[in-house]
């Protein structure tokens, strides 16, 4: 259960994040980025990146019939392609969670559900947990929370934690993931505290952004937070997952994502359990450079549905 | 779904577009002559011990031969030409280079053993970019010294080492035609086809005959052209030993002398810093290119409170170092230059453990053709253990740890050489408190091996005198009188 | 009756004598006794630089404006004792004239250089303005010990000349010191020592160049020389001896005590060029006061 941390604690947790250079993180970003994908590892790692894929769907205009379409592409991602993996979950607003659990039956696949008034957070705490509550009681399997980047930004850390707490307490059985809304975060340094705390406070997986916000998922965002995962680990053995969300589009960039996390972090991450891309249009992306790998042949986007 | 050992397939730069000679023979007056020692070596390709072509190994007499053909254009051509007109030379020259960047990343990959990653990011373009910086000076000296009175020196050697064999060629050759001189360069024995290419560039340019004149050779080439008394200026890049012989060669002479020499340059990480920056600094500091570097960060201090960690670190990231075929485009570490440089590694090596040093290699497979060097740490070492007091040249790191700031600083500067520096730490009053205190003509904070044609790089103490790079890189190539 | 000056060394800010216990006359050239001075050892060259290593960081360490003002502080020492150098020069064979001009010629050389403690750094150094995300610049550091071989013409303008750029420059200095006129030199310690020059930042040596020299140039803790016009045998003795430890050398074959011996160059020669990187953080979208 939940250990309760008092506001000492938190600041000292605070305190030990270490100070990130942003040079030198773009120069690690670079050196990754002239890393070369041929033949059969290429094969693997799009198939890797596809399993590793949380489909979303975000917007004021979804219904339960674009959540229905969504939920079948996630289970036939290219049926033209038999060996293909299917995408680790549907993701969508707490309304939508009912429908996507039906529609995707006992196919494996996860429904994570967004919640803490999403995106802005600007609601409520007890509008947050009743807006958390109302996906869990529909069966999300997953709850992808947002921070109060506000409260964040003004130094008020104790709330931020006992927020994050307060969500994680009524995810009994589902896996929390925390969205930090990197792009309104201003620093890595604030970067890496909030991945911290965040870990502290009990995330399973932390995530860069909601896809509202430019920018994204960068590379130097995603690799302050796997330095802060990987120094969790180091002190506790505990592993938490990763979620870039928003901006990763091509297949090159996921490709790079994976080697990232492969280098910072390990194999051991390279599972749709431990890593995910909060992402809509990268899953056609992959497949089509993954029929490109099979046939030889540049693919047309005409030939892969898109919903 | 579970991935395990999703590993990088290796992913070649393919080399068809060269078009290598069998002979080269040696480039003077602008044309490409026969040795007149008759004598040829063979320039061997360090990662798979191939052969890669014939090179002309020039005697007394041939440097002989190019020193009158560069003394003949000096006087001739080069100091009577305008300062804005040597400048549009060496924009040509640095253009035609940037035009072949690709083929010439290649030709140092194979002639040298360096990661494609490298000459392709590092080498070449900063070699172009050497050409271009200069080449904006040619016609702007007298502002750069304004109150003195220069003019060029004449003919000046140059000696080139066989690390970064066109990037030296550029910091050479770039400033020297910039004053006004015209130049013999001898690059090392192991490393010559670049700088061949770079003799075809020349011709390419229109450079007029005899400016720029190659001989190619061993260290009696190097030697012969040294005590050639028609020379005005030496450019020496290389061992201390040798530099130091070079000085007792000039002794009594007025030829003017630049020597950039050896080094064995502490890189400090303080319990503030971005630790996993600085640990990939250290990355960068010692095993860029094969550790094949004057300002190698070979002597790594870590505050007590962090190194554990930081040793952790450090471990962990070379498992993800790649060691191989440098044409490979995602080599990290490539080939040892040569068999020697590999059998001196190695004795070093060897001596760090018989000293009582605990050494740590990633368990990584080395091609079994060619010379390869793990990249390699040695902790509990001694200040006084020769592996940390001298230059080894290879990608051998060893790490003692510190507990003070005035315990760092001396351990630091507690070496006969004084090239280079690192500093990591998040404090701004104190990395240049720390920067004041190192005795070094570089010094790196929050950051490692970084080169640029606008930043004077040279050392202190042993490991030389003279800066190349910046507008202090012209001093070397003026004479000044009162 | 006239008490006479007894002539020691200077070291470490202390006039000691010569560890060896020897001496040798000075004479003017009418051949009359003017002095006995000490004829230093090389244990006396080893002192020398240990007292000048000793003090070079605290020298260093001072401001470049504390410095200049302990070096204009010279000027006006040796203003106060104007008549003495008078003296002290005709009686080595100079004409009153040439004696007064010397002297007011070293004066106004103290004030130039005191003038360029603080100036220097700003001319020899440069912000580089690379390609990558750095601050990048480069800033002279003194070079260390410097040994010099004063003039051996003049006794006092020239070594002033040698002696000036150097310590202005946060070196510290041993000086052996004009062998046949070497009065002046010792005078002018006692200047030093009432300049709030700190001990060990000059140290002045009196003996033969040829047995002392070798010892001063072979020494491992010397950073550089400034050689003054000798014998040639002995100079290259000097950089041949110099190699070992790559002291930096500089030969003058100009003469030093002419106007125009004096400048920016005399300074640089004796500093190190120190360029420092670091990164500039990108902050995205901000509008820079642009």
């Amino acid at each position: 259960m939940l250990t309760s941390f008092s506001s000492s604690d938190i600041a000292a947790s605070i305190a030990k994040s270490p100070t990130v250079d942003q040079i030198g993180i773009l120069e690690r970003v670079a050196r990754i980025q002239t890393r070369s994908f041929k033949g059969a590892s290429k094969i693997q790692g799009l198939k890797m990146a596809l399993s590793m894929i949380d489909l979303t769907t975000l917007e004021g205009k979804d219904t339960p019939s674009k959540v229905r379409q969504l939920c079948y592409k996630a289970q036939h991602l290219h049926d033209q392609a038999p060996g293909l993996p299917m995408v680790a979950a549907v993701c969508v607003y707490p309304t939508m969670v009912k429908e996507a659990k039906k529609a995707l039956g006992n196919s494996g696949i996860k429904v994570a559900s967004v919640s803490t008034a999403f995106p802005s957070g600007q609601a409520p705490f007890e509008v947050k947990k009743i807006d958390t509550l109302y996906a869990l009681e529909n069966g999300a399997d997953e709850i992808d929370m947002v921070i109060s980047r506000g409260r964040f930004l003004a130094g008020d850390y104790q709330f931020i934690y006992d927020e994050i707490a307060a969500i994680k307490e009524l995810c009994t059985s589902a896996r929390l993931k925390v969205i930090f809304e990197t792009g309104e975060l201003d620093s890595l340094d604030q970067v890496r505290k909030i991945s911290d705390l965040a870990i502290v406070a009990g995330a399973d997986f932390i995530k860069t952004s909601t896809g509202k916000i430019q920018p994204a998922a960068t590379f130097p965002v995603v690799l302050t937070m796997l330095g802060s995962i990987k120094d969790h680990f180091d002190r506790t053995g505990q592993m938490i997952g990763m979620k870039p969300a928003g901006g990763i589009s091509s297949s090159k960039l996921a490709l790079q994502h994976l080697l990232l996390v492969k280098e910072v972090l390990g194999e051991a991450w390279l599972t749709n359990e431990w890593y995910r891309f909060g992402a809509s249009s990268l899953a056609n992306d992959l497949l089509m450079q993954y029929q490109k790998q099979l046939t030889g042949k540049y693919q047309s986007a005409a030939y892969f549905s898109i919903d | 779904m579970s991935q395990k050992n999703w590993n990088l397939e290796p992913s070649l730069e393919s080399a068809a577009l060269l078009k290598l000679q069998d002979q080269y023979e040696l480039f003077i007056d602008g044309k490409w002559q026969a040795p007149l020692s008759k004598k040829y070596f063979d320039s061997i390709n360090p990662s798979d011990e191939s052969k890669l072509a014939k090179i002309a190994w020039a005697n007394e007499a041939d440097t002989d031969v190019a020193v009158k053909a560069a003394r003949t254009a000096y006087e001739n051509v080069w100091s009577k030409l305008s300062g804005a007109q040597r400048g549009k030379y060496l924009f040509r020259i640095a253009r035609l280079m940037q035009e072949q960047a690709k083929e010439l990343a290649i030709l140092e990959t194979l002639d040298g053993g360096k990661p494609i990653r490298e000459s392709r990011d590092v080498d070449i373009p900063l070699a172009c970019n050497h050409f271009f910086y200069y080449a904006g000076w040619a016609d702007k000296l007298q502002e750069a010294f304004a109150g003195q009175q220069i003019s060029s020196l004449g003919v000046a050697a140059q000696i080139t080492p066989w690390n970064f064999p066109l990037l030296m060629l550029a910091w050479k050759v770039a400033p020297a035609l910039a004053c006004g001189n015209t130049v013999v360069l001898k690059p090392a024995e192991t490393t010559s086809l670049t700088a061949l290419k770079f003799a075809e560039i020349c011709q390419q340019a229109g450079l007029p005959a005899g400016v720029v004149n190659i001989v190619t050779g061993y260290g009696d080439t190097g030697a012969a052209l040294v005590a050639h008394t028609d020379i005005d200026k030496i450019a020496f890049t290389g061992s201390t030993a040798v530099g130091k012989q070079i000085q007792k060669a000039c002794l009594g002479t007025s030829k003017k002398l630049t020597l950039e020499l050896g080094g064995k340059s502490a890189n400090i990480i303080l319990e503030d810093a971005p630790i996993d920056q600085a640990v990939e600094g250290v990355i960068n500091a010692i095993f860029f290119n094969q550790g094949h570097v004057c300002c190698a960060g070979s002597r790594l201090y870590v505050q007590e409170s962090i190194a554990a960690q930081v040793l952790a670190k450090l471990k962990f990231r070379l498992q993800s170092i790649y060691v191989g075929n440098p044409l490979d485009k995602n080599t990290d570490i490539g080939a040892i230059n040569s068999k020697k440089q590999l059998e001196t590694i190695e004795r070093y090596i060897k001596l760090g453990i018989a000293e009582g040093g605990q050494i740590y290699q990633p368990t990584c497979e080395l091609p079994s053709k060619g010379y390869y060097c793990k990249p390699t740490l040695f902790t509990d070492v001694a200040q006084s253990a020769t592996i940390a007091q001298e230059e080894i040249f290879g990608p051998v790191l060893t790490i003692q740890t510190f507990r003070t700031m005035e315990e760092v600083i001396q351990k630091a500067n507690n070496s006969p050489y004084g090239l280079a520096a690192g500093v990591w730490t998040d404090k701004g009053s104190r990395i240049f408190g720390l920067s004041q205190q190192l005795r070094a003509g570089v010094v790196w904070a929050n950051t490692y091996n970084k080169f640029d044609p606008a930043s004077p790089f040279g050392g202190y103490k042993e490991s030389g005198f003279g800066r190349e790079g910046g507008r202090h890189g012209l001093s070397a190539y003026l004479k000044f009188s009162n | 009756m006239e008490i006479l000056k007894t002539y020691k060394l200077y070291i470490g800010g202390q006039f000691p004598r010569t560890e060896s216990g020897r001496s040798y006359a000075v004479k003017s050239v009418n051949g009359e006794h003017i002095a006995n001075v000490c004829l230093s050892s090389k244990k006396d060259v080893r002192n020398a630089v240990q007292a000048a290593r000793k003090a070079q960081l605290a020298w260093a360490g001072k401001s470049a404006f504390n410095r200049s003002q302990i070096v204009y502080r010279i000027a006006e020492m040796l203003e106060a004792r104007k008549a003495q150098f008078i003296e002290e020069l005709q009686a080595l064979g100079q004409s009153k004239k040439s004696a007064e001009s010397e002297v007011s010629m070293s004066i106004d050389r103290c004030v130039y250089y005191a003038g360029w403690a603080d100036k220097y750094q700003s001319i020899i150094g440069s912000v580089n303005p690379v390609a990558s995300a750095h601050f990048n610049f480069s800033v002279p550091e003194p070079t260390g010990v410097v040994g010099i071989v004063a003039c051996q013409e003049t006794a006092l303008l020239g070594l002033i000349s040698q002696l000036l750029p150097v310590i202005i420059g946060a070196n510290t200095a041993v000086v052996l010191a004009n062998a046949t006129k070497p009065t002046c030199a010792i005078s002018f310690a006692e200047v030093l020592a009432t300049a709030d020059v700190p001990g060990g930042v000059v140290n002045i040596l009196t003996g033969q160049p040829a047995e002392l020299l070798p010892t001063l140039s072979a020494h491992m803790d010397v950073n550089a020389l400034s050689i003054a016009p000798i014998e040639s045998k002995l100079q290259k003795e000097a950089q041949a001896e110099a190699i070992d430890n790559l002291k930096r050398v500089h030969i003058f074959v100009e003469p030093l005590y002419v106007k125009k011996a004096q400048g920016l160059p005399y300074i640089a020669d004796f500093q190190e060029i120190k360029t420092t990187w670091h990164p500039i953080e990108q902050i995205a979208g901000g509008a820079g006061g642009y």
